[in-house]
């Protein structure tokens, strides 16, 4: 039973359904430099991320994959943002929002990254929903995944 | 008074109240908007479970088959008291027949670690039904790739229905076991027990019934069904977790060796060697669970006290207006569940994923399962990452699955339009 006390409008905002119909970057790279997959057992949900990374810039970056609204949109949004980002900034945005949605300490968004974490917004109606955090968190998983494995294609699980 | 051709009355309305039965279920009092509609998951716990359990606790605990003093030969008493109740309610001949272990899982592991090596060579086939729980399917995978065996899947049709000929087809002068579900976790479906047990006896193969899901609603008598093993978890019929009963045809557990051992499975031991107990304590190693049994001993009392064709019948005519109402929703997919579907309706919402659909149910206060119900190749054969699940238990009536579809509803407005 319910005991978020939350409106589902708070957590199925009209950008996340709206991203979870319409999924953007929703295809393979043709020539990623990095790629993972992300596996949660509990629901099944699966999601390939790519990327085309150029220096230390993430030139292009897309998905693939069956799952949820929230995941789905969660993805969706991350390719968003992050293209055209440096890996540190990738990777600054990540530990935000992961911070954010796992209720942890978010610390500081620099100026120069704030109008991308406020895309993300939307996605934090997950927290008061904690089934669920899983879902956002997958993709963001898959692309650090990817960062680490280049192409050899490692896939993370949900803890 | 004579009966009014005009009036038939269904016999389960009969003195069947599930709204009064409901009083009885304590978590219903704590959460009373709840619809709960997980039951095939675990069922909740009657207030005549709770309580006694404690009391066991309060007035007749001690270990069991140990103590000389009276406070242990009366907990020995109340232990095998239970499984005296689990006897009678399976009807098996014999309670020696009946062994106590941890759930349904736990006894399916039994057989297949100690008869399964014992009995099966390189070679041999052991059958299942393609609507196996991964608990009734991961073991017989482990055993074949143990022995060299190789794990036959019998299906079923597109009605939902076992597939009886095509069963049939599939055994052969090798088949030594074949491991069926008494009612499916995801799709409701009933199968012809009595039928596949004279098949498989025909070729000389053993029979292992899953009756996890048939064992809370319907009348089970293993020696009419005929099969070899029978097995069932305790917190699935209103009673607690950790429990579950092996039941096994006398013969059988007697030629089958020693599984767990340690202390209360002996009958004597020297460094050079142990000898064993019969059955049923040869397989219950260590101190059990003696409140648990004991728990599920007045599960089963409770049962009995409902009725368990009475149970049957209006779980089964539940689950038909579960169906029904169901489908007349558009964009909802019902999958199929046989003729005599029982107490258990998964669907998917077109377009909706099945934990989204989840999500908006449980908003609405209405506990369903959702997901692959650890049956992932039926998700595959259906095509399908996950379902929706809704499950019945004597505590549901017509007012829930209302507030389902409602839900449902709410969820197609939201996600569909």
């Amino acid at each position: 039973m319910s005991d978020s006390g939350m409106d589902l409008r708070e957590l199925y905002q009209d950008i996340i359904l709206d991203h979870g119909r319409h999924p953007r970057n929703f295809r393979a790279l043709e020539h990623p430099t990095h790629l993972a997959r992300g596996h949660n057992p509990l629901c099944g949900d699966r999601v390939t991320v790519y990327l085309a990374v150029e220096g230390d810039r993430i030139a292009d970056v897309s998905f693939e994959g069956r799952g949820c609204a929230i995941s789905t949109a969660a993805a969706s949004l991350m390719t968003e943002v992050l293209k055209g980002k440096t890996i540190d900034e990738a990777r600054a945005l990540f530990a935000q929002f992961h911070a954010t949605v796992t209720g942890g300490e978010a610390g500081e968004t620099s100026e120069a990254l704030r109008d991308d974490f406020e895309r993300l917004e939307p996605l934090t109606g997950v927290k008061a929903f904690p089934v669920r955090v899983k879902c956002a968190t997958l993709p963001w998983h898959a692309f650090e995944a990817a960062l680490k494995s280049g192409l050899a294609g490692d896939t993370v699980k949900t803890e | 008074m004579a009966a009014s051709p005009l009036r038939i009355e269904r016999p389960a309305a009969r003195g069947f109240d599930p709204r009064a039965l409901r009083g009885e279920f304590p978590i219903f009092t704590t959460h009373p908007e709840l619809v709960f509609l997980d039951s095939g998951a675990s069922a909740q716990k009657p207030r005549s479970v709770i309580d006694g359990i404690a009391e066991f606790y309060r007035s007749d605990y001690a270990n069991v088959h140990r103590g000389v003093y009276s406070l242990s030969a009366r907990s020995t008493d109340r232990f095998e008291e239970a499984r005296e109740k689990v006897r009678a309610f399976l009807n098996a001949a014999d309670e020696r027949e009946i062994v106590f272990v941890r759930g349904a899982t736990e006894a399916i592991n039994l057989v297949a670690q100690s008869w399964g090596p014992a009995y099966l060579k390189a070679g041999d086939e052991i059958v299942i039904s393609d609507v196996e729980h991964h608990s009734n399917l991961v073991p017989w995978q482990m055993l074949c790739e143990h022995v060299g065996a190789r794990l036959v899947v019998a299906p079923t049709d597109a009605t939902g229905e076992f597939d009886l000929a095509a069963f049939e087809a599939l055994l052969t002068p090798r088949t030594r076991l074949v491991a069926v579900t008494h009612i499916s976790n995801v799709t409701g479906t009933q199968l012809p027990i009595e039928r596949i047990v004279q098949l498989a006896h025909a070729k000389g193969a053993k029979v292992l019934v899953d009756g996890c899901q048939a064992v809370p609603r319907m009348p089970v008598d293993v020696q009419a069904l005929g099969c070899d093993f029978y097995v069932f978890s305790g917190h699935k019929v209103y009673g607690p977790t950790g429990t579950g009963v092996l039941y096994g045809r006398y013969d059988a557990l007697d030629s089958m060796p020693a599984w767990q051992t340690g202390g209360g499975m002996i009958s004597s031991v020297e460094y050079a060697e142990t000898t064993f107990l019969e059955p049923p304590h040869r397989f219950e190693a260590g101190t059990p669970d003696i409140a648990g049994a004991v728990g599920l001993g007045l599960a089963l009392d409770f049962i009995e006290g409902v009725g368990r064709e009475a149970i049957s019948e209006h779980e089964q005519a539940l689950t038909g207006y579960a169906v029904d109402k169901l489908s007349r929703i558009p964009d909802v997919q019902v999958v199929p569940g046989g003729q005599h579907r029982l107490s258990v309706v998964s669907f998917n919402v077109d377009g909706v994923h099945p934990h989204d659909v989840g999500t908006v149910l449980d908003q609405h206060n209405v506990a369903v399962r959702v997901g692959h119900h650890c049956a992932q190749p039926l998700m595959d054969k259906l095509g399908v990452a996950g379902t929706v699940r809704a499950s019945l238990g004597v505590y549901n009536d017509e007012a829930d699955i209302d507030r389902l579809a409602a839900a449902v509803e709410a969820c197609r407005e939201m996600f569909v339009r």
